[in-house]
């Protein structure tokens, strides 16, 4: 089947209920986008489909056909972070940095809908786990991300 | 902490420090040199364009070490800091050995602290040796040299020459023996906050972690090891499996099966079609009442009691103390869940086994491969990636033996990934731990006696390839036999009983629930002898000041005694842990529903001297929320020989919504540096604990809180 993967279309021919984070990383060749559960619980995982953050582990590639996918690579324009990231470098939030990518995509959509997203609504959206425990620089980068807006 | 470890490399090689090499008599290099790129002294590489590399052997989990030990290097090397790359370890070496192990790992806290002397004497040998080159060149003598930035200046003749200009020469020179290193006062790096150089590459995917390892030709994995523990493979459906595109092999592996095929969900799907039967074994009746009832025996039992600190009669003291209070605590299995699953890429040949890992212990891997392959050392290589969190899990081998015996059947490089459920039910565990403590008071409310007993499962023990087995093992009482609050009459007493549940190193293992029994209880003394707990801590530690100091400023941090709303309040802990003091106050509220609320947290810590303050707060932050997880939800349960919990569903985390905020000093000090990845974690437990019986007056007994009727 045809993906639209960071606005390129890519020839992928896994199974259609295969999982579209397992497409991701391992036929496309994209390993920024994480797994951490499996189930939807962790948000490592997330990319955007359409606009609209989505765990990519609990959903089949089947189901993005004709779709524009956008995984943490497609958020950089050349070597140029985009706002959110640079906020993630500025408030110095990874630490391991395995769950950031899911948490940047994820601010990345939050702030779409919301561009000056109150706790509550970055409470409500950014239910992505980071072990390491950043959640503190998080909520500051996300504030300094919406503030450059 | 064994600092000899390093100097001792260096006396044993003539005094040249051969890191990274091994130098022939003449000072050729002969064995896995670049010559395009020499590194001087085994760590620095300069770069004809002045970039300088830096060979930076510590596994970086987080805790920044990526960037704090360049910077020791850096500081003495006198280079622009701007200019600094890292790379990984080129070889196993003695060389790279953590000085505070005397192998190649990372733990407990103590990566700094081993390299904080070493790395600073490796750059500035390797800038003596620019030095020297630059006094060749200008045929002058090196003490009229000076340096900066990255280049040698002969101010006498306004001459200089960058290090790119002179890396080649000083290449060629012997490193010196004796170098001067800078007092703390001429520091130009250290202490100061320094941007970490792994953060840019962890913003847009590009960073390595182990599970993003491609090697050619390689197949990957998926893996399920028997339920109950130390049960066996039954039967399983190979035929039908083997039918299912993609698939390579089938692997029985004895306590587990594996399935190799060319991606992983192919794997992992034909997996969960093998309708594996499992052989139970002996363990197979084991659960919490089990677990509980045997350590509420060994609580009992005298006879089995292994003293692990005693100062005068504390037996004697509660005998004649005006009131005695008495508690017993406890605390369950906890799982680390790193975000990253355990994952291992392996490739064995019938001469050769590389292996990529996100390990915490890349040196004993090489013993590990050997044992499995029957290579010698010199075939085997180990590359470290970066680690999604490592808290302890990945001091363990059991991912990377798996990963080279399914390249060995598969005969292919493999890459191993376990699935979440996987890592929840196969990690090794803090230990479950019980503790009694009887406390006296005299007629005034002075802590005259304490008497403690602790009974858990003895993680050296149960790991007997970590150290000598010890009658009372410490990790099992540090945080609390090593308490330094003036108790006249103190026995801390220790009992070993283990299960069948593995058990290994948790960040800060056994400080984190003798953290949580020590502080709470002292908290409930306080109240007992009717006074403030801070006050009443602050009595205890008259006799020592950096102690004292520490809850002072967590105190003031913590707007310690300032008015709060009903329904809120706040608690106050100090625990000592890898060499660092740490207090802390949580601010937290209690609504009618029993919902907990943790609205801030103040932190201080004491490290001694700080190499990158940034990195201190941010593992205070980290350290915080690792504790609050467990405090708040954090229990493994066992049932029918086999962990009840499955993912983060059931293994609940602290997220955004419930992460409180965290403000952090740090004590200014010039001391040796001190741990700080581990030590945030302990004081928060026992801190929320008292905040909750603050606003309640319900004395939290049990961990983890949810247990005890709060929501989060």
């Amino acid at each position: 089947m045809k993906l639209s993967v960071n606005g390129k279309t890519v020839n992928v021919d896994d199974a259609p209920d295969t999982p579209l984070l397992w497409v991701i990383r391992d036929s496309v060749g994209l390993t920024g986008t994480k797994f951490g559960c499996g189930v939807a619980q962790c948000g490592a995982c997330t990319v955007l489909v359409n606009g609209e953050a989505t765990r990519s582990c609990s959903v089949p590639v089947g189901s993005v056909a004709g779709k524009h996918v956008t995984t943490v690579e497609g958020l950089t324009k050349g070597d140029t972070l985009n706002r959110v990231q640079q906020a993630w470098v500025d408030a110095q939030v990874p630490q391991c940095g395995y769950c950031q990518s899911g948490m940047i995509v994820a601010t990345t959509a939050l702030l779409a809908k919301h561009p000056h997203p109150t706790d509550a609504q970055i409470d409500d959206s950014l239910t992505n786990i980071c072990r390491c425990g950043t959640y503190d620089r998080i909520r500051v980068a996300i504030k300094k991300a919406a503030g450059a807006a | 902490m064994k600092r000899s470890t390093f100097v001792a490399t260096g006396a044993a090689t003539g005094g040249a420090l051969v890191l990274g090499f091994e130098f022939a008599p003449s000072g050729r290099i002969t064995s896995f040199a670049d010559a395009a790129t020499t590194r001087l002294v085994g760590f620095v590489t300069i770069a004809p364009d002045e970039t300088i590399t830096i060979v930076q052997p510590q596994a970086e989990m987080g805790q920044g070490v990526q960037t704090s030990i360049p910077m020791l290097v850096a500081e003495e090397l006198d280079c622009d800091w701007s200019r600094v790359r890292v790379e990984s370890f080129p070889a196993i070496d003695k060389i790279y050995n953590n000085p505070a192990f005397g192998i190649m790992g990372t733990g407990g806290s103590s990566s700094v602290r081993g390299w904080f002397m070493p790395a600073r004497k490796v750059g500035a040998q390797a800038r003596a040796m620019l030095v020297a080159a630059a006094a060749q060149k200008f045929g002058v003598a090196a003490s009229e040299l000076r340096t900066q930035n990255g280049v040698v200046y002969h101010d006498a003749s306004s001459r200089k020459a960058t290090y790119g200009e002179l890396a080649g020469a000083a290449a060629a020179l012997t490193p010196p023996a004796d170098v001067t290193l800078k007092t703390h006062d001429k520091f130009t790096l250290i202490g100061k906050p320094v941007k970490r150089l792994d953060i840019r590459d962890k913003v847009d995917g590009r960073a390595q972690f182990g599970i993003d390892v491609v090697v050619p030709g390689m197949l990957y994995a998926a893996i399920r090891q028997s339920p109950v523990f130390g049960g066996t493979v039954g039967h399983y459906d190979e035929a039908n499996t083997l039918k299912r595109p993609g698939i390579k092999k089938v692997v029985n592996l004895k306590n587990a099966v594996a399935v190799v095929a060319d991606r992983f969900w192919r794997a992992k799907s034909a997996l969960d079609a093998l309708n594996i039967s499992w052989s139970d074994g002996p363990n197979a009746s084991l659960d919490d009442a089990k677990i509980a009832a045997d350590l509420k025996a060994a609580l009992d039992d005298d006879a089995s009691a292994a003293v692990a600190k005693q100062v005068g009669d504390a037996a004697a003291a509660l005998k004649g103390a005006a009131k005695v209070v008495s508690a017993e605590y406890h605390v369950p299995y906890l799982a680390h869940a790193t975000m990253e699953p355990m994952n291992c890429t392996a490739h064995v040949t019938a001469d050769s086994c590389e292996i990529w890992a996100p390990t915490q212990f890349p040196g004993p891997i090489v013993q590990v491969a050997q044992r499995f392959t029957n290579l010698t050392p010199d075939k085997i290589k180990i590359h470290q990636t970066y680690l999604g969190g490592g808290f302890g899990r990945r001091a363990n081998m059991d991912f990377v033996i798996q990963a080279i015996m399914l390249s060995q059947a598969a005969g292919a490089p493999v890459k191993l990934i376990w699935t979440r459920e996987e890592d929840v039910q196969h990690d090794v565990y803090r230990p479950v731990s019980t503790t009694r403590i009887k406390a006296g008071l005299d007629s005034t409310g002075n802590l005259v006696a304490w008497q403690q007993r602790i009974a858990s499962p003895s993680i050296f023990g149960m790991n007997p390839g970590f150290g000598p087995p010890q009658k009372v093992d410490d990790s099992s009482v540090e945080g609390s036999a090593d308490k330094r609050y003036s108790i006249p009459n103190f026995l801390v007493d220790y009992v070993r009983k283990d299960f069948a549940v593995p058990v290994f190193f948790w960040r800060s293992v056994g400080n984190s629930q003798n953290g949580f029994f020590f502080e709470s209880m002292l908290d409930e003394v306080a109240h007992a002898a009717g006074k403030d707990p801070y006050e009443f801590r602050r009595a205890l530690l008259k006799d020592t000041p950096k102690l004292l100091n520490v809850l002072e400023m967590t105190a003031k941090l913590g707007n310690w005694g300032k008015p709060l709303p009903k329904g809120s309040a706040r608690g106050i802990a100090l625990c000592e842990s890898f060499g660092s003091t740490v207090g802390e106050v949580a601010e937290i509220s209690v609504d009618k529903g029993n919902t907990l609320r943790i609205h801030r947290v103040a932190v201080v810590i004491d490290c001694g001297t700080v190499v990158n303050p940034d990195t201190v707060v941010a593992q205070m932050q980290g350290g915080v929320n690792f504790g609050l997880t467990a405090a708040l939800f954090g229990a493994i349960n066992i049932a029918k020989g086999r962990v009840a919990q499955h993912n983060f569903y059931d293994y609940q985390m602290v997220r955004l919504a419930n992460a409180p905020h965290i403000d952090v000093e740090i004590v200014t000090s010039s001391g040796p540096p001190t741990g700080v990845g581990e030590p945030g974690t302990p004081p928060i437990a026992p801190a929320v604990a008292n905040a909750i019986f603050a606003v309640t007056g319900k004395r939290i007994r049990t961990l983890p809180f949810v247990k005890a009727g709060f929501t989060a």
